[in-house]
């Protein structure tokens, strides 16, 4: 049973789009390459799956940098008086706010996303609408990083509640999160789609993640710090996030603080294209 | 008539391994088309290369008119995708799993509701709208697939292995609801490895092989190409089953083992120069096992 073909398509120079001798049924509207209804369609789900558990999520995103704080902040604070002109205990919940977006988007982003695609095959679902690799991408990122600038601002707050007297430009701090956040869920993204096995994230953890946030300055300035250790502590991402975070919550701004905001677009930039290309390789064959 | 989904010489190796090797299919509007092989004849290859999730090493691929994969997108807003692994988000409610995907098929916001009644309606879980699908058993799951693929109304519907897994009764349900959406004017293109689904749902079957098809017709056609009219089941011990095997290829039939008989096909007006055996009309199942030397499962 075979269809002759049209002319255009026996000529082998079909112009691209419908064959409409082969379909003559009406076009329908042409899709973009980047739909905004695709993003919010994948947001969406994340958004349902979150209320069905945001609980455990909140908890899991919250307690460990707030134990951080507690631990550091009480304990440190019982020896150290003052960092930086600041009582410790608001050095370090300004600093723990890194913290808690890294736990709350790349730990999230890393586990969630390998998950999703190796064993729920939800990618696989998805990918049969007419949803593609970068608007997955691209909305799991974004739903990921709101999230994190919402659990990653909650140490402010008990820093607050602790007597931190916080400037009005701290209510850019969300959105320094957020911004934190996008670039961190991208990079757990583009690990998830690089590792071989789920345990491969032990790595990730102990080697990249750990040494990232304990030199960020969270918890120690780092003008004690080896000038090679200094240098290396601009390339990142965290030590810029605690420092704009620092310096909205005790408005201290400055313009250096637009080259860390420009440092941390150009790095949820890079982190989005290779996550975005890393799971394209991984789920296209 | 015009085609919903044209394939031509599709091909696709990982390594040494050629899952799909110069495939041809045509799926003509309104029509059911079964692809009927044993596993490992790239089926699954065969269905992610129309979806777009695996890139074809070559060949080319129309669906609905658009170019696969530079057009993909294009074709899955008008393609609805039932797959053969459960894919469902299983801490959702089937409601939730469905509104999630009517937003994803761009139904639009005013239709949403109705859709997703519909669907819950097609997948008769009208009252269990609310359950989680975790909690719904292997059928009602597998009903909740093809009503997410139907949510916005496709014009040509991919089952990849619809019914594999799921029990004889679950399996009649499932065929009927395949039946109506046939009559009501989808094209449907279905992979499988049981004849009885490809015989009874598809209105033109494609065999396939080692990632090639090797006959394609009507089932009757087929049947009547391959097995001829008659089939004769002649039973005995084995060592006499070798014997009787020899003497039919002799006399110029082909033939089947079935375990215990030899299946002598087109074994109509034989008369005396086969043994005496049970007679039977031929089926699919004698094309299937003559043409991918696999016992049917």
């Amino acid at each position: 049973m075979t269809v002759a073909p049209s002319e255009a398509a026996s000529r082998g120079d079909e112009s691209p789009g419908r064959d409409p001798a082969r379909d003559p049924s009406p076009e329908g509207e042409r899709l973009r390459r980047i739909e905004w209804d695709a993003i919010t369609g994948v947001m969406m789900r994340e958004i349902i799956n979150f209320r069905a558990a945001w609980k455990q999520n909140a908890f899991a995103s919250t307690v460990q940098p707030v134990v951080y704080l507690l631990a550091f902040g009480l304990g440190f604070g019982q020896l150290v008086d003052k960092v930086d002109g600041h009582d410790y205990i608001d050095y370090v919940s300004t600093g723990t706010v890194a913290t808690a977006v890294l736990f709350a988007t790349a730990f999230s982003a890393m586990f969630g996303s390998f998950v999703k695609r190796e064993f729920q095959r939800t990618y696989d679902a998805i990918l049969s609408t007419p949803v593609d690799v970068e608007e997955l991408v691209t909305a799991e990122v974004l739903w990921l990083a709101v999230r994190g600038g919402l659990f990653g601002s909650f140490p402010v707050v008990v820093g607050i509640c602790f007597g931190l007297d916080p400037a009005w430009t701290t209510v850019f701090v969300p959105l320094v999160a957020m911004l934190t956040g996008f670039g961190f869920a991208a990079s757990g993204t583009l690990i998830s789609a690089v590792v071989r096995s789920i345990d491969d994230f032990s790595y990730v953890t102990s080697a990249l993640f750990t040494p990232l946030f304990l030199v960020a300055g969270t918890f120690f300035p780092l003008t004690g710090l080896p000038l090679s250790l200094r240098i290396a502590a601009e390339l990142n991402p965290l030590h810029h996030c605690v420092e704009l975070v620092r310096d909205c919550t005790f408005g201290d701004l400055d313009p250096t603080d637009l080259a860390r905001v420009g440092a941390l677009l150009l790095f949820a930039a890079l982190m989005w294209w290779g996550a975005v290309n890393r799971t394209r390789k991984r789920l296209i064959a | 008539m015009p085609s919903a989904l044209t394939v031509t010489n599709l091909r696709k190796s990982f390594g040494a391994v050629h899952a799909v090797a110069g495939l041809d299919l045509e799926v003509p509007q309104g029509t059911c088309v079964g692809l009927l092989g044993p596993n490992g004849a790239g089926k699954s290859t065969t269905m992610r290369m129309l979806t777009g999730q695996t890139r074809a090493d070559a060949g080319t691929i129309t669906a609905l008119g658009w170019q696969l994969p530079r057009e993909s997108k294009q074709a899955r807003a008008q393609m609805g995708v039932v797959p053969q692994l459960d894919n469902l988000d299983v801490t959702l409610s089937a409601r939730d799993n469905l509104r999630i995907f009517a937003r994803l098929y761009r139904v639009p916001a005013g239709e949403r509701d109705a859709a997703v009644a519909r669907g819950l309606e097609i997948a008769r879980l009208s009252d269990r709208g609310e359950a989680l699908v975790g909690a719904l058993s292997g059928g009602m799951r597998r009903r909740l697939l093809i009503a997410r693929a139907l949510l916005h109304g496709p014009r040509l519907l991919l089952l990849d292995e619809p019914t594999v897994g799921l029990d004889p009764q679950v399996r009649q349900e499932l065929w009927a609801m395949i039946s109506g959406l046939r009559t009501e004017g989808t094209s449907i293109l279905m992979t499988t490895h049981y004849i009885e689904e490809a015989e009874r749902l598809a209105d033109s079957v494609t065999i396939v092989a080692a990632g090639t098809a090797v006959d394609a017709g009507p089932p009757a056609e087929l049947v009547a190409r391959h097995a001829g009219v008659e089939v004769r089941e002649i039973y005995g011990p084995p060592a006499r089953l070798g014997e009787i095997e020899a003497q039919a290829q002799a006399a110029g039939f082909a033939t089947r083992r079935t375990g215990t008989s030899i299946a002598v096909l087109g074994a109509e007006g034989a008369g005396d120069r086969l043994p005496a055996g049970e007679v039977r009309a031929a089926r699919l199942e004698d094309v299937f096992v003559k043409l991918t030397g696999e016992e049917v499962v």
